[in-house]
């Protein structure tokens, strides 16, 4: 048998039909939907009069327009956002699928929520319409974003059309040094390949400083590939990710759970398989990063400075003198000396236990700079009340963060939580396009202890000076 | 769908790399529970100022181009979100077909769910369509995607790559779900085995 990587051996057990021009159907394991992408589909089904065909693998939760303020319960003002989870509700309830309602605890980011109750596992196929799907790589599952046509496709015949991706491998070589992290990585990889470096691969994650991190750290640097423009990200499954499996409540459990961990097993890229692509980087190499544009590629390490556009060559040029145009950047300047107004800590990205912890451990008898407005937004509600239970949220509390209900938030300003125009913010997300954050609005992304460091100074500033 | 066969129009120069899918449309107008109206509101932040007023200078306020119905932009077209309101709001304003030297992937895929077709090629060609569709309205672009062509209002031409069964569910505006229906039996065998094999799923 020829050799497989891990991509290949994940499509050959899903693969469903092969047309002889090559268009494969790829079965579906796992449907994850949430409130902004999905209505269209469900319109669609209705109009069509075509059932969900696998409600069972079908999981929905609001989290794009929630509201993350303590006084929720009282519903949503925006009517719009409020038509739009309401039509979730009914949608939910309509097909017979699995949903977590905003009053439920459980409720959170569908990134976050996923591999909290165990739906996400390895070697499995999971779709949902939304670009950080790749976030379920860190399991050894094949995860991607779609569209609302593919949502709809996949909601009534279970299965999406694809052509196959080619192999990248993204090596990770040796220790991480103090205060480096997976969004380190994650960045520093987007940094090297570019945002279209990707585009066309399913990526890899390998090396020791990638089987080294936790899976909440894998989660991290999964969740990016599409920010490097890969359709997923992969990391092959070993006993950290059964373990963190072990007993979820939709984990499989007793003769199911041996089947299951057997064929787990076996998920992994075999030696000699053939690559497309490598990108190899020392882990030692890596620094505490920070972008200073308007793409998720313009990362340097803390100790830099902004660059000026001349830096660059092609497209990039004219690129770059937009982005430092938009971010109020002046060439030369320190980073460590760009002053922010906000921080947001939270988001698929790093909206995890550990990154809070992370974070609490930055800011633990410490004060956030005056003036300064800092939040803090769990990935779900379960991370919430583990935070609260760790005596997280009081550390977070005493030095003025405000400690708020689980969402997407600031990462993409669909509810209330937004950047004003000119307002600079050091995020935990995943993304610092224009507008992003809000209309005007200018991110910096960077790790949770990175951010925490933020706060405390007011500038964006080098964690390592804090350890 | 609608289909796509030919085309003939003006075409808006974007000379952007990473043209995103927030910059395509902004995320206060992925809370309709419509495909339709998001038109109005494509590239909104470039292209309305703080009080609703058209920006001039952006490309599709300009006279020559408010009638385009291409548009010839930088390398890595549609990155960022999967959001299918960004083909949605292309669609809604009257294009039909973008021209990058290359695109992102989700981006890619949800354009010809949309009747829009997505058109690479090489940075030199794009260079030369960038140039010509600065001339405005004095020059419309043909688009062939039967013989698989883009051709200049000078006479040059340029052939472009198409995935065969994208090309042929574009030309017959063809509702892939409908087709991949005629499957049914095909999923349903692979479904009984995977239970078999993969009980836990």
């Amino acid at each position: 048998m020829s050799p497989k990587t891990l991509y290949d051996k994940i499509w050959d057990a899903h693969l469903a039909h092969e047309a002889e021009d090559g268009t494969c159907l790829l079965y579906i394991d796992r449907h994850l939907v949430h409130e902004v992408t999905s209505p269209q589909a469900f319109e669609g089904l209705r109009m069509t009069n075509r059932p969900v065909r696998s409600p069972d693998k079908t999981i929905a939760v609001p989290d794009h327009n929630v509201p993350t303020t303590l006084d929720r319960a009282k519903g949503i003002d925006n009517e719009e956002s409020r038509i739009q989870v309401e039509a979730l509700d009914k949608n939910a309830k309509d097909f017979g699928i699995h949903y977590y309602p905003v009053s439920d605890i459980r409720q959170g980011i569908v990134h976050i929520v996923g591999p909290e109750q165990g739906w996400t596992l390895p070697g499995m196929t999971v779709v949902c319409g939304d670009s950080h799907t790749a976030t379920h790589g860190a399991f050894g599952a094949l995860a991607h974003g779609i569209g609302t046509s593919e949502v709809e496709h996949v909601l009534a015949t279970q299965t999406l059309i694809q052509k196959k991706s080619k192999n990248m491998k993204v090596e990770i070589t040796g220790k991480l040094r103090p205060g480096v992290t997976a969004k380190d990585i994650t960045l520093s990889v987007i940094g090297a390949t570019g945002t279209a470096g990707g585009t066309g691969y399913v990526i890899e994650y390998c090396g020791e400083a990638i089987r080294d991190l936790s899976m909440e750290g894998r989660m991290t640097v999964c969740n990016m590939a599409i920010e490097g423009g890969a359709r997923a990200g992969l990391i092959a499954p070993d006993e950290k990710t059964f373990e963190y499996c072990l007993g979820r409540p939709h984990a499989p459990k007793g003769a199911q759970w041996e089947a299951a961990l057997a064929w787990w097993k076996t998920l992994y890229s075999d030696d000699d398989a053939d690559w497309d692509k490598v990108l190899v980087i020392k882990g030692e190499d890596i620094a505490p990063v920070v972008t200073w544009g308007t793409s998720p590629e313009d990362v340097l390490p803390i100790t830099a400075a902004v660059p000026a556009a001349e830096d660059f060559t092609g497209g990039k040029v004219d690129a770059a003198r937009r982005s430092l145009d938009y971010m109020g950047l002046t060439p030369g300047t320190p980073l460590s000396e760009v002053e922010i107004d906000t921080v947001f800590i939270g988001s698929c990205t790093n909206g995890r236990i550990e990154d809070l912890r992370a974070a609490a451990e930055i800011l633990k008898g410490k004060k956030i700079k005056d003036g300064l407005r800092a939040m803090i937004v769990p990935g779900s509600g379960l991370v919430r009340a583990q935070a609260e239970d760790e005596g997280l949220a009081d550390i977070f509390k005493a030095a003025g963060f405000e400690w708020r209900l689980a969402g997407c938030s600031m990462c993409l300003a669909m509810n209330p939580d937004q950047l004003s125009p000119g307002e600079r913010c050091a995020a935990t997300s995943n993304r610092n396009f224009e507008g992003r954050q809000g209309r005007g609005g200018r991110t910096h992304l960077m790790s949770p202890a990175m951010a925490a460091a933020a706060a405390i100074t007011g500038h964006l500033t080098d964690v390592r000076e804090m350890m | 769908m609608d289909k796509f066969d030919k085309l003939t129009g003006i075409a808006a120069p974007m000379p952007m790399i990473n043209i995103d899918t927030d910059m395509i449309i902004p995320k206060q107008f992925l809370k309709t529970i419509k495909r339709s109206g998001l038109g109005v509101n494509l590239f909104d932040e470039m292209r309305y100022d703080d009080d609703g007023n058209e920006i001039p200078d952006f490309v599709l306020n300009q006279p020559a181009y408010r009638e385009a119905e291409i548009l010839v932009a930088g390398d890595n077209f549609g990155c960022g979100s999967s959001r299918e309101h960004a083909p949605w709001a292309i669609k809604d304003f009257g294009i039909r077909c973008v021209i990058a030297p290359s695109y992102a992937d989700i981006f890619y895929n949800n354009c010809f769910k949309n009747g829009i077709l997505p058109i690479a090629l090489p940075q030199e060609q794009v260079d030369v369509l960038m140039k010509e569709a600065e001339k405005g309205a004095n020059a419309r672009i043909d688009i062939d995607l039967e013989a698989q062509t883009v051709t200049t209002s000078d006479g040059d031409v340029f052939s472009f790559e198409v995935d065969a069964f994208k090309k042929h569910c574009l030309m017959e505006g063809l509702d892939d779900i409908g087709l991949t229906m005629e499957k049914a039996a095909a999923i349903d065998t692979f479904e009984a085995r995977a239970r078999a094999e993969r009980p836990w799923v």
